[in-house]
């Protein structure tokens, strides 16, 4: 019996030099890393204050930095895509052979959905949703801290697939009987599920922890239709999270009994009924669309009533919207796949159906502009992409509809139309909204301003870029052009293609023009230092010191209506009575805990395990996490307490402006 | 600017599609779906371009510096507003959901074409990685090439030998799903005669790219021709040579067969069962007595 | 958590007798409440796995169907096991309640037996069913019908582990706080699974039969 599985040499790709290049210049970076930090001593720091902090704003800020992160790598795919269908026209196989190629596009979808997009919203929610309701934290801290360990796990298994092994060939929704051990018999599709399944267990922790926080601890007074838009919003995509992710995680265990057991769900023999993969796949792939755009259109609704000095306009049809997109988005998954040959009564049922949900997003656009209507707004950086979506998603939102009806659809789906229209919503709606939330709460989150010069560069360079790169692609599909072509023999398409790669470059600028707005900020914090409410803020958020104390607020707030803040701030209250004399309890946060760190650890092993059939190995790993979690349930102590006193300096030294 | 985008996208996408794409139809069902495509376009667009401008223009307009615009701090509900807001959306979707579902019946995959001429049969099945295509009343087949006479309405059946696909020719109309162990159903006519650019729209592995093919239409003359020197030359397409030219390969140049074997196409389709009834024998019914 | 009340602002006191404006809930009910909605969670992997079942029950492949394979005596047994082991659960819940500790340990006891059991004669099935040949390689109802009935057994192994900790716990820590809502939330999984194989029993082995 071989130790290591189908683990050996070969499964390093030292003949392929982009690879190994690629690879090893991000082990050095890493080595890098880890040794100055070691060096310089910073590794007690990280453990006590990141690493094992259970507080819902580090825990954010965390998963906001694997987000950007993976940004970066799914954005050189990306460019790699690009780069590639710009010279390979006519004989040409361009630079990239199909085995790569198929990899990377697999790869860029994989990442920038679950890896990019999903921990960057939810890396807002979790920043901002407990500062707004009001309270000290989730309600399952440690809980959280697993989730987003969890998380890391899936992201650094599909990386290191970057250099061992190889990565699914088979697209980012890996559709049988192509994903089957037939079709696939690599490690790639494993790494693709493994990833997918032990980060789809963090995001359902999430789901069920924002679902209960939202629910069940709010501030005093803040009843339902007090919450901030962005709560709302957040506890749709969080249902949605419930409601879906379990269906992904159920599917994606079918396709591994195929691939690891024989068993015949998908196969092509058997009686197995791939159909039924790409029934149940889309069942959760519609919903979480909208996990990922609603909290999108909670920082817009937030952003553009604070910009404009007004409260949201029609707050409760927002709310009604909001709710009736998340039920909706259930009933309309056929749309991904008219072209499967269901009869005319079913694909008419599904387009209008599809055409339904535009009615809930076109009353947020709707109000969006009426909330800027008769009020004074202000050109920051968060408002810029705001306006920047508003202009692009009903672009996007256009486009989405034309393809839900069906004839269209037969004529327009799986075309470089598509790749237009779920980029043009997904960048311009799911991935502008994270931008104006990353410079909107970032003084909350630091305590200083992000640089406004360098922000405003950024958001022209992503917007032209956007429209360079993608209005290209609408174009290629109406001249029929598919997608995931290595290469293609159609002259006519390589101008169009070449303006698409042009695209690509500008929106690298945006990216490096974000790096450079964090590095000058960083190195200005002094003189872009803010106190708790910068942007003459609406929401609690602004109500506690930036950045927050781990215990966010030394009284929790008493709500009286929408936008607690702003109706404090108009009724002119200022501080309550002098610092000095208010008393502060003793307040209990819970404690720190390595508990989501090993469990991340033991379920990289465990995957990495399963992947390469290395089955000792693989128990190693569910040991590890079983008595990882036995030993949490036995500590004896969860929370610690913090002094009267150590708050009361706090206070003192960070007075907030407004009293609440 | 950036509906300026806009308006050169659609200028731009017309005029790019009016080669070869799908707005440059060359039959009935091709015709119809890019009618139905641009009819919901323009619904749209008559909404859209509005929002655009308004935003813009709202935005613009209430700036911070403009002292001319009036401040109105309080303006959060309006009963009338709301109701235009949901109504605009709703109307829209009404008139375009309309088209969808009077669209989805017109041009159902389905639904034969209604015609004088007999339709004739092609049975499609997409192979790793290209096509072949068994004209099961003509008794020949053809790889990497679709012969079709002008006029006449097609009745395709269409499966696939393992991974899924999707069979597209852009400019004769809807595109259809291939898959292992089902038949789908589509049908199609070429009005003019041409060379139209078919391929799979649905990603099937290492050799997808090279899995396009040639969509003849010609007319009935000269498909007669070519029914002739097809029969008269070229290999048997029968369990053998089939077997041969499942394995995958690419870029395949296209060839015909002189004569198929009856029946081939439904083996195809449930190819993969038929290996499985050595063993179903193993399962008599009174399996339970012996638990 | 320490319960902050507001040092001011008499507005909006008199909406506070409104459940949703009085401030966060207790611990017990936040975990009840998070737990449930796992409980959801977990019921709509199992309607994945019930869909994938209804859609592959006819593809034997030429295989057997469950016609053929189900013994109802057996399975019969096993569902009277689990209603007993969710009596005496409740049972357990009512020692605990009344701080009980003797009858606590019976009743988890019994409970642990009474699942065990039917996780042993489901174990007996499956291996009956492949030592015929019948396994879940054999077609695609095969596939789904172990994986839907292997994934309630794997919930009920689950189960059983969590009860030996928690017992574990009751005798090392005492019916502290946290203990208890622990083994309110246990009691919660365990009946759960319970109306999951209600629903197993009638789509599965009932139908199953009849078709």
């Amino acid at each position: 019996m071989n130790l290591l599985g189908k683990l050996d040499w070969s499964a390093i790709p030292f003949n392929q030099p982009i690879i190994m290049g690629a690879s090893g210049g991000v082990v050095v970076v890493i080595v890098a890393i880890l040794a100055w930090v070691t060096l310089k001593g910073y590794v007690p720091y990280l453990w006590r204050e990141w690493i094992t902090s259970v507080d819902h704003k580090r825990i954010g800020v965390m998963y906001i930095i694997l987000a950007l992160i993976m940004l970066l790598r799914g954005f050189s795919d990306a460019i790699m895509m690009r780069a590639q269908q710009a010279v390979a026209a006519g004989g040409s196989q361009g630079y990239l052979p199909p085995e790569h190629f198929d990899q990377i596009f697999s790869a860029h979808g994989t990442i920038m959905i679950f890896f990019m997009a999903m921990p960057f919203v939810i890396g807002m929610m979790n920043f901002v949703v407990p500062l707004q309701l009001g309270v000290r934290d989730m309600a399952f801290p440690t809980l959280n801290s697993v989730a987003l360990g969890l998380t890391a796990s899936g992201i650094l298994l599909t990386n290191i697939s970057l250099a061992v092994g190889e990565f699914s060939k088979a697209g980012w929704v890996a559709y049988p009987p192509l994903s089957e051990l037939q079709y696939s018999p690599g490690v790639g599709v494993d790494y693709y599920l493994w990833s997918l399944q032990i980060s789809g267990v963090g995001t359902l922790m999430t789901g069920i922890n924002f679902v209960a926080t939202i629910l069940k601890t709010r501030a005093p007074g803040m009843s339902y239709m007090r919450m901030p838009v962005f709560c709302w919003t957040s506890l749709a995509a969080n249902l949605l999270i419930v409601a879906a992710f379990p269906v992904l995680t159920a599917t994606l265990t079918m396709l591994l009994l195929d691939r690891y057991l024989g068993f015949h769900f998908f196969t092509t023999d058997g009686g197995g009924n791939a159909m039924m993969y790409v029934n149940l796949f889309w069942i959760w792939g519609h919903p979480e669309v909208y996990i990922l755009v609603l909290p999108a259109f909670g920082i817009f609704s937030e952003v553009v009533s604070t910009f404009s000095g007004k409260p949201l306009f029609g707050y409760r049809s927002m709310v009604l919207a909001t709710m009736a997109i998340c039920v909706l988005s259930f009933v309309v998954w056929l749309h991904h796949f008219f072209t499967m040959g269901a009869g005319a009564n079913v694909n008419g049922f599904f387009g209008v159906m599809t055409m339904i949900i535009a009615v809930p997003t076109g009353v947020k656009v709707f109000n969006w502009l009426f909330t800027m209507y008769g009020g004074r707004i202000r050109f920051t950086v968060p408002i810029l992409w705001s306006i920047g979506f508003m202009v692009t998603f009903v672009i996007g939102g256009m486009t989405g509809v034309l393809m839900a009806v069906p004839p269209a659809d037969f004529q327009l789906h799986n075309s470089l139309f598509l790749i237009a229209h779920f980029h043009n919503v997904i960048i311009g709606g799911t991935v502008f909204g994270l931008m104006a939330g990353y410079n909107y709460w970032f003084p909350k989150a630091f305590g200083f301003m992000l640089d406004e010069r360098w922000g405003r560069i950024s958001f022209w360079c992503w917007l032209i870029g956007f429209y360079l790169a993608f209005m290209p692609l609408y174009a290629l599909g109406l001249m029929g052009m598919t997608r995931r072509m290595q290469h293609y023999d159609v002259a006519s398409w390589q101008p169009w293609l070449i303006a698409a790669a042009l695209g690509v470059v500008v929106i690298l600028a945006g990216i490096v023009s974000q790096i450079i707005q964090l590095v000058v900020s960083i190195r200005d914090r002094e003189k872009l230092k803010v106190t708790a409410d910068p942007w003459n803020g609406r929401t609690l958020e602004w109500a506690t010191a930036s950045p927050p104390p781990p215990w966010n607020f030394a009284v929790l707030p008493q709500v009286t209506g929408i936008d607690a803040l702003w109706q404090k701030k108009r009724r002119g209250r200022t501080q309550a009575e002098p610092l000095k004399e208010r008393e502060f309890e003793p307040i209990e946060v819970p404690k720190n805990s390595a508990t989501g760190f090993i469990i991340a650890f033991f379920a990289v092993i465990a995957g990495f395990a399963m992947i390469w059939h290395i089955w000792w190995m693989a128990g190693v790993g569910a040991i590890g996490v079983f008595l990882t979690m036995l030993a949490f349930a036995f500590r004896d102590e969860e929370e610690i307490e913090i002094p009267a006193e150590r708050i009361a300096r706090f206070e003192q030294a960070n007075p907030a402006e407004i009293a609440v | 600017m950036r509906y300026g985008l806009l308006a050169v996208l659609i200028g731009v996408a017309m005029l790019g599609g009016c080669s070869e794409g799908v707005l440059d139809p060359k039959g009935p069902i091709a015709a119809a779906d890019r009618q139905i495509l641009l009819n919901s376009l323009g619904i749209m667009l008559a909404i859209v371009i509005p929002v655009i401008l308004a935003t813009l223009g709202v935005a613009f307009w209430f700036r911070e510096s403009n002292t001319r615009a009036r401040y109105r701090p309080n303006f959060a509900y309006s009963g009338r507003l709301e109701m235009l807001v949901w109504s605009i959306p709703a109307m829209t979707v009404f008139l375009v959901g309309g088209v969808a579902w009077v669209g989805s019946h017109d041009v159902s995959p389905r639904k034969p074409i209604v015609s004088s001429v007999k339709p004739l049969r092609i049975q499609v099945a997409s192979l790793d990685w290209k096509w072949l295509f068994i004209y099961p009343d003509l008794g020949v087949a053809s790889v990497n090439r679709l012969t079709i006479p002008v006029g006449t309405p097609i009745s395709l059946e269409l499966t696939s030998s393992g991974v899924m696909n999707s069979f597209f020719v852009p400019q004769l109309g809807s595109q259809i799903y291939t898959m292992a162990g089902m038949v789908t159903r589509l049908h199609l006519q070429a009005d003019q005669p041409g060379t139209y650019r078919g391929f799979s729209a649905q990603f099937s592995g290492e050799g997808f790219a090279d899995m396009h093919f040639d969509a003849d239409a010609v007319t009935s003359e000269k498909f007669t021709q070519w029914l002739d020197g097809v029969r008269s030359a070229g290999p048997e397409l029968n369990a053998k040579s089939y077997s041969d030219l499942v394995k995958p390969s690419t870029a395949v140049a296209p060839f015909t067969y002189r004569s198929v074997e009856p029946g081939l196409f439904d083996k195809i389709t449930v190819s993969e069962m038929q290996s499985d009834d050595a063993m179903c024998r193993r399962y008599p019914t009174s399996m339970r007595a012996e638990q | 958590m320490t319960m902050s009340v507001a040092v001011d602002d008499g507005v909006g006191y008199e909406a506070q007798s409104l459940a949703s404006e009085a401030g966060p809930a207790t611990r017990r009910v936040v975990v009840g409440y998070g737990f449930w909605i796992f409980l959801l969670s977990d019921i709509v992997m199992f309607s994945a796995f019930f869909a994938a079942y209804a859609v592959l029950a006819h593809a034997t492949a030429g295989g057997p169907s469950g016609m053929q394979l189900f013994n109802q005596r057996s399975v019969a047994i096993e569902t009277g096991c689990l209603l007993a082991s969710s009596y005496t659960c409740g049972l357990m819940s009512m020692a605990i309640g009344s701080r009980r500790y003797g009858a606590t340990y019976l009743a988890a006891l019994v409970t642990f037996v009474l699942g065990a059991a039917f996780l042993a004669l489901e174990l007996k099935e499956f291996a009956g069913m492949i030592a015929i040949g019948a396994g879940p390689q054999r077609s695609a109802f095969l596939s789904s019908f172990f994986t839907l009935v292997g994934c309630h057994g794997l919930h009920v192994t689950a189960g059983l582990v969590w009860l030996v900790v928690m017992m574990a716990q009751v005798s090392i820590k005492g019916l502290t706080a946290t203990v208890e809502r622990r083994l309110l939330c246990f009691s919660l999984f365990w009946h759960a699974l319970d109306i999951v194989w209600v629903w197993l029993f009638t789509v599965v082995y009932l139908m199953g039969v009849l078709s």
